[in-house]
């Protein structure tokens, strides 16, 4: 089934028009599709054109040629009012709202319908109600922006870009200053909203592990290549992810999903309580070795509980461990080839 | 939270009072049934007394309430659209450009005030579109930058250095001119509320009241703007439209404060910041018509202050404005993490 996407553009490049008609291009011959009702991550490094690409998108910034459809209809026959209902954006801009109250904060998203004086008629405040409710802030209503700690303000001005009612909302880095567990919060709400009012959702990330954890599409951006695009999982496993972020000393590790410092070296393979199996497995990525499928001619770990590592080297001889600091202890004093049991 | 119906009520009443004050005290001591009598329109006791009170009093009492009000909402106008606290009607150089038309009409032309004038150019007129021409020519300038400078900082800088622009062509007008053109431009310059006669004050209500209202059509995008210019973009506010509404407004109130009154330093600066500890919110809908409340009040309050009591002294107008002023934003420096109104 092809879905239509919500925002399509074709041929297009973003960057700064320069003093006599020169421009600076930050990334050309864009051809993008934005599924509707999804969540999708835009991640690259910093310098790729993130914010560009989204500032282009969301018309504070022209695009140097190519075009933009926004729902089927070219960007620039979309007035600021239409434009206004249709995406609504969340954005790393410092704010001076710390004096107004959550509720007032999150009507404002109902200004494009509002009269002169921005009055709130029943219906807009119901509107906000649901707004916070979805957003999860409903019990802050009445507080001060200014007494929310990072991630609660991010939820409100989600709940913002909620009120405003547009099936687009596009996020520069929502996750950038927030600890893990807002961070996570933040995604879970983001994938909610897609998931249970259809909202599309295009969010730009440094985080790569919620992206391909939660993210339904990535769009990979490196400066002088073309946009990958795709679900995580294609992309990793077609190998792109992996040159996308390729970098002098740090790798892509297909097999987590994660960037480390150098390639894994020495198979390890190991089986056993998956909980287990996958934190020791964090731990040997972290001192140079790869997990991999359990052979025969080399060592693998039984992982039969939190205290019964069981060791079994490639002559046979077994070993037990009682935690995963007395494994790597041993894996790092002995050459784990050779053993000396 | 937000309960506005106690503070509006209270600070009428307070306006109201001070009114009366300011009808009933001047440096000249009438009794007060006496100013009660002149006011009913009774036959006064002396009738040096009915003109003080109808045709001092009266206009001094409306220009104080009307410049403290245009003076506190250009403040608020510009700290809002600068996103600093710090922002007043003099950082962006629109009431230097004032005094600067009125230094080259005093000081050069030799226009003053009453009787001090030494000629040619004829009193206040002069003055006043000399104001508004300075101010405006600050104001276009700064528009013109506006459309150049993205950021609002910038743009604050700009308007900084323009002010000591106009604040070094004043000094070399000072250097040059006589000690009488010196003496009258420093007068006026200490600032006063009775500037105004009652032959000008339908002008000036006029000029200030078009500014307040046109404040108070801002509203709306005043509390987008609180987000900052992206956000309120796509909140459906054309931005540059907002921002040349504002300073044209806020040129306005402070050219037409500024020509009459000299210029004032303090109220536009801290009255915003009384008016959000007395409201404690800087949502516009309520924070404007309390800041104009507020200025109001505090300008009459100032205009008392001004007589030394037991005296027939005045004192200036801007050594009375820093007494309020000073401690209050000093307080906000102090307390802006607690305060919270600016992150």
């Amino acid at each position: 089934m092809k879905l239509q996407p919500a925002i399509e553009t074709t041929g297009l490049s973003i960057g700064y028009p320069l003093k006599k008609g020169a421009k600076k291009v930050v990334h050309e011959g864009l051809d993008l599709q934005l599924i509707s009702g999804a969540v999708t991550c835009l991640l690259g490094l910093n310098g790729a054109g993130k914010s560009t690409l989204l500032r282009t998108l969301c018309g504070f910034q022209p695009p140097l040629k190519g075009e933009i459809r926004l729902l089927g209809k070219p960007l620039k026959n979309y007035s600021q009012t239409t434009f206004s209902l249709t995406v609504g954006v969340v954005l790393t801009e410092k704010t001076s709202a710390g004096g107004i109250t959550v509720y007032d904060l999150v009507s404002l998203g109902r200004h494009p319908y509002t009269g002169f004086f921005g009055q709130l008629k029943p219906h807009d405040r119901a509107v906000i109600e649901e707004a916070l409710q979805a957003a999860g802030i409903a019990h802050k209503a009445q507080q001060y922006v200014g007494e929310l700690s990072d991630g609660e303000r991010q939820k409100v001005m989600i709940a913002k870009a909620l009120a405003q009612e547009c099936p687009i909302i596009l996020l520069d880095e929502p996750t950038a200053f927030l600890d893990v567990t807002s961070r996570i919060e933040t995604m879970i709400l983001l994938r909610k909203l897609a998931k249970e009012q259809g909202k599309t959702i295009l969010l730009s990330t440094h985080d790569m592990e919620s992206a391909i954890q939660m993210g339904d599409y990535l769009w990979l951006l490196e400066k002088e290549k073309p946009m990958a695009c795709g679900t995580p999982e294609d992309l990793i496993l077609s190998g792109q992810f992996e040159s996308y972020f390729k970098k002098e000393g740090i790798l892509f590790d297909s097999s987590t999903g994660k960037l480390s410092a150098r390639r894994p070296g020495i198979p390890v393979g190991i089986e056993g309580d998956f909980l287990t199996a996958y934190w020791v497995g964090n731990a040997l990525v972290r001192n140079g070795f790869k997990p991999s499928p359990v052979r025969k001619e080399y060592i693998h770990i039984d992982c039969r509980g939190r205290e019964h590592l069981v060791i079994t080297y490639p002559t046979g001889s077994t070993l037990e461990v009682p935690s995963v600091e007395a494994l790597l202890t041993l894996l790092n004093t002995t050459d784990p080839l050779c053993p000396t049991p | 939270m937000n309960k506005p119906a106690p503070v509006y009520s209270c600070l009428i009443l307070v306006l109201w009072l001070l009114f009366i004050g300011n009808l009933m005290y001047g440096a000249v001591s009438i009794p007060v049934d006496s100013v009660f009598n002149i006011l009913l329109g009774k036959e006064p006791e002396r009738l040096s007394w009915q003109n003080i009170v109808l045709q001092t009093r009266i206009p001094q009492a409306v220009t104080a309430l009307l410049s403290g009000a245009s003076l506190a909402v250009s403040g608020l106008l510009l700290q809002t659209l600068f996103q600093n606290p710090l922002a007043g009607p003099s950082i962006l150089g629109i009431s230097d450009g004032a005094n600067l038309g009125v230094a080259v009409v005093m000081l050069y032309l030799g226009g003053a005030v009453g009787y001090l004038s030494d000629l040619p150019v004829s009193g206040y007129p002069a003055i006043i579109v000399a104001a508004f021409i300075g101010s405006c020519a600050v104001l276009g300038l700064i528009l013109y930058f506006s459309s150049k400078v993205r950021s609002n900082v910038m743009l604050l800088i700009i308007g900084i250095m323009i002010g000591y622009l106009a604040s070094s062509v004043i000094s070399i007008l000072n250097f040059y001119a006589t000690a009488d053109r010196v003496r009258s431009f420093v007068m006026w310059g200490l600032g006063n509320f009775s500037g105004v006669s009652l032959s000008l004050l339908p002008f000036f209500s006029l000029c200030t009241l078009t500014g307040l209202f046109l404040a108070i059509l801002l509203i709306k995008p005043l509390n987008a703007l609180l987000l900052g210019e992206v956000y309120a973009a796509n909140l459906g506010i054309k931005v540059k439209r907002t921002r040349a509404l504002i300073l044209l407004c806020t040129g306005l109130l402070t050219a037409t404060t500024t020509a009459f009154c000299g210029p004032i330093s303090f109220i536009g600066l801290a009255v915003p910041h009384i008016a959000r500890l007395l409201l404690g919110s800087s949502n516009h809908k309520m924070l404007l018509p309390v800041t104009l409340l507020t200025g109001a009040c505090v300008a009459l309050l100032c205009n008392m202050l001004m007589v030394l009591p037991g005296t027939n002294t005045l004192l200036p107008l801007n050594a009375v404005t820093p007494i309020i002023g000073a401690p209050v934003v000093i307080y906000v420096i102090i307390n802006r993490k607690n305060i919270q109104y600016f992150n």
